[in-house]
């Protein structure tokens, strides 16, 4: 009985300290984790394959005026399954390893992105002048409205 | 004046109550991680308490669904004042994949009034320890709206570098 507890003993002042010091030190995760959603302004030509593929459809398309194109990211909803860097043409939409997201406004987990389009002289549907037409073959160009409702 | 009577009223020890609204039992598992000794919330004094009357926050997980939404309601009446809650999880902050389903409500601040939301699907214990500590007033907030806007036709037309605007 009192070898055991003695045993115990040992065992804990071998073990040492085991608590991480989060708060006060940071903590980085693994590489491959999957933290909040970043996009990149520059490089997003609105195609809406994102919002097409969103589980939780967090992504959603306007088109608010003739020449542009609205994307909203609603994060607070979002399930960090990385499905919309994976179908994105151009590596716009990226998942960081950032996790300190929590915050006191729900207005915070927004993002939105206004992308500039030019409109085809012949079926009026929007492209972005800078990048080729094939590109949109590749993502899946869609009606206004991805995502769900 | 939340941040100034959280200080006052929580400074030394937040006992807190954890109610399941329909999560899938990630975020539970994830909060349980955050007790144990390896995260050790107690440093901060925070503890688990088995009734909402002894608890000074309540930690919501999953989308309350229509079954739990007013036991949710008289679990919040039963919390004394002054009181906060957590929102932990996506499901609770913003719905999750269920936020259109007809059985969910969409989000714990559809029911009860949300301090504060931690966002993830789970959350790392440490997004917990840091929404807690946040909460305490140890540690900044990193977020914010971020509302990006590429060059219109007219600049692209001019030749104009591109640029990247971040209005906060």
């Amino acid at each position: 009985m009192f070898m055991a507890k003695l045993r115990e003993a040992v065992i804990c002042f071998k073990a040492g300290r085991v608590t991480l010091p989060y708060p006060a030190a940071p903590h980085d995760p693994e590489p491959g984790f999957r933290g909040k959603i970043t996009i990149d302004p520059d490089l997003c030509f609105g195609c809406g394959g994102c919002a097409n593929v969103c589980p939780a459809g967090v992504i959603f398309l306007h088109d608010a005026e003739q020449h542009a194109r609205i994307l909203e990211l609603h994060w607070s909803r979002c399930t960090y399954c990385g499905r919309c860097a994976e179908v994105c043409p151009e590596d716009a939409i990226a998942l960081t390893q950032m996790f300190e997201t929590a915050t006191d406004r729900a207005e915070d987990m927004v993002i939105s992105l206004k992308v500039f389009m030019g409109p085809c002289q012949r079926c009026g549907r929007c492209f972005l002048p800078p990048t080729v037409l094939d590109q949109m073959d590749v993502a899946g160009f869609h009606e206004a409205g991805g995502g769900r409702p | 004046m939340l941040g100034q009577m959280c200080k006052k009223a929580f400074g030394r020890a937040l006992w807190v109550y954890h109610a399941n609204a329909g999560a899938c039992n990630g975020c539970d598992i994830e909060v349980i991680n955050v007790l144990t000794p390896y995260y050790d919330a107690e440093r901060f004094g925070i503890r688990l308490v088995g009734s909402p009357r002894h608890a000074d926050a309540l930690l919501v997980s999953g989308p309350v669904t229509r079954q739990v939404a007013p036991a949710l309601q008289r679990l919040l009446d039963a919390l004394p004042r002054p009181r906060l809650v957590f929102a932990i999880g996506s499901c609770a902050t913003g719905g999750g994949c269920w936020f259109d389903s007809y059985a969910v409500l969409g989000g714990a601040d559809k029911v009860l009034p949300v301090d504060f939301y931690i966002p993830g699907c789970p959350p790392r214990p440490e997004a917990i320890l840091y929404g807690v500590a946040f909460a305490l007033g140890l540690v900044p907030k990193q977020v914010a709206a971020e509302h990006f806007s590429q060059e219109d036709i007219e600049q692209l037309a001019a030749g104009k570098p591109m640029t990247r605007e971040v209005r906060t």
